[in-house]
């Protein structure tokens, strides 16, 4: 028996992925935004709780690099050094992350907007993508809808203020006896296994859908709303129950940076997870100043399959994983 | 026993869950924006077949089930258990009616079957997808109606109950899909 050498994909959607870039490009051209490329190898990665990194030897310094799970970190060094606002289409690797909507290997287009705030930055969104949304299952105008309402509507459980008995019923009730034994006592765990069993299959089925206004034990990067504490500065785009986005009106102060790295880095170490140390070059550009900016990141691939319909990453990648 | 991660879970995986041996039919990796991953999971109770959905922890282990289908003869009923031989090894084993449940509507003697084990004691049978069996009553008459409208019932050898057509006789031989329970067609004697 021959290996498969053939693509997982159409030839079609080859066309397609050109086409797409080609079109995001040339929005960004024409609206000033700066095209960028840093680094895929680093010598500091994210501290996400729930990520796990690649990593590689350089023979030089003899130090392992990590293969970067997001250009967050470079980029924002470039806008404390004045770049103004700036994208990029690059590569991300997030190790065993594999599924229908998953590969370790994806593209990622991530964007900051010096001056906008996370409103400015959600219209922005909409003008980029809605051109792209051709499909006939599509129409109207984006829906923009807080995180509070969302989970309200559908779970009738308030986001904002943890209940364990309140949160178990609502699980026991819409089927997830389990959740209770997987989410103990920790809130995080719980928004995250209700939005994703129960609210996000509803958001944006004909249009595409803005979760703003994140509870404040979801804040990563995003900083706190100003007129309310209970909340964060944080948006995810939502097409057809598929997340395709998060996004931030960025957090600038360089002490809450490094308490949330703490609090990272004490999460990993109780999941058993890899130690990762803080990223100090980021911290410094954050400490010499990062401009007021609005960013996000949104998956490549994950638009691919929603333009073209398709139900599963692996018809929208030329090669994946199993057959890199 | 050993265990399974979740990052092994792959459909046909047998698993322990709730004190019971289940299959999985479907793994999906859902991971909220920059949260815990979850692997849901749809499973089949290998002892009532009921599927059911499950969502674990990403890397959670699970410990695995010791099952194993194995092709079997049926041998016979003792109006208790039900015996199968495993041809190469003559191993014997019993199975209780709740583990043969509805595939004794089509056991006869010396038909091969699947014999779904779980620490060696049979939990489920599988029998073949089809089954030649006799007709042993049916309403007489109606000779020559080759409509395919209506249809009649029939008793079958093992008892089971099929719908057939009018022009269907006692004694004789039709074939069977077990997976539906519906007549397919006479059987070539």
């Amino acid at each position: 028996m021959s290996l498969s050498w053939q693509p997982s994909c159409s030839l079609e959607l080859i066309q397609l992925r050109a086409k797409l870039l080609h079109e995001i490009r040339a929005y960004f051209y024409v609206n000033k935004v700066l095209e960028v490329e840093t680094p895929l190898l680093c010598q500091s990665v994210g501290t996400d709780p729930y990520l796990e990194y690649f990593t590689s030897r350089y023979s030089i310094s003899r130090q392992d690099y990590y293969l970067q799970s997001s250009p967050e970190f470079a980029m924002k060094r470039l806008l404390a050094a004045s770049t103004g606002s700036i994208y990029q289409i690059t590569k991300a690797f997030r190790n065993g992350e594999s599924g229908r909507y998953h590969n370790p290997e994806f593209t990622m287009l991530e964007w900051y907007r010096v001056g906008f705030d996370l409103q400015q930055l959600m219209g922005d969104v909409e003008d980029l993508l809605s051109p792209l949304l051709t499909a006939e299952c599509f129409s109207g105008k984006a829906e923009c809808i807080a995180y509070v309402d969302v989970f309200k509507k559908y779970t009738g459980l308030n986001a904002l203020q943890f209940d364990a008995a309140e949160y178990q019923a609502c699980a026991e009730r819409l089927g997830f006896p389990e959740a209770a034994r997987l989410c103990a006592l920790n809130h995080a765990l719980w928004l995250d296994f209700l939005f994703s069993h129960v609210v996000q299959q509803h958001l944006g089925q004909s249009r595409l859908c803005m979760v703003f206004d994140y509870p404040v034990c979801l804040p990563s990067l995003a900083r706190l709303k100003s007129d309310d504490a209970r909340v964060v500065e944080r948006v995810e785009l939502f097409i057809q129950g598929i997340e395709i986005g998060n996004g931030f009106f960025e957090l600038a102060d360089v002490n809450e940076q490094i308490r949330r790295f703490d609090q990272d880095i004490m999460d990993r170490k109780n999941n058993g997870a890899v130690k990762i140390d803080k990223d100090e070059r980021f911290l410094a550009a954050l400490q010499s100043g990062l401009p007021d900016c609005s960013g996000i990141a949104i998956g490549i691939d994950r638009l691919l399959m929603i333009i073209s319909q398709k139900s599963a990453i692996d018809e929208v990648l030329a090669f994946t994983i199993e057959n890199a | 026993m050993a265990n399974y991660s979740t990052s092994e879970f792959k459909a046909g995986m047998k698993i322990m869950l709730d004190s019971d041996p289940c299959a999985i039919i479907e793994n999906e990796f859902v991971k909220p924006g920059k949260g815990q991953a979850f692997n849901r999971v749809k499973i089949r109770n290998l002892k009532n077949g009921r599927v059911i959905e499950r969502t674990f922890k990403s890397g959670e282990s699970v410990e695995a089930a010791d099952v194993v289908d194995i092709d079997m003869q049926y041998l016979y009923h003792d109006g208790e258990f039900f015996h199968f031989m495993q041809l190469e090894s003559f191993d014997q084993f019993q199975a209780d009616e709740n583990a043969v449940g509805d595939a004794k509507l089509w056991l006869k003697d010396q038909a091969m079957c699947i014999v779904t084990l779980w620490n060696n004691a049979p939990i489920s049978i599988t029998p073949p997808n089809f089954v030649e069996l006799e007709v042993s009553d049916t309403d007489p008459g109606l000779k020559g109606d080759t409509s395919g409208g209506g249809g009649k019932p029939a008793t079958l050898e093992t008892g089971a109950v099929v719908r057939v057509p009018l022009f269907i006789q006692i004694g004789e031989l039709l074939k069977i899909d077990t997976r539906t329970g519906e007549y397919v067609s006479r059987a070539k004697a």
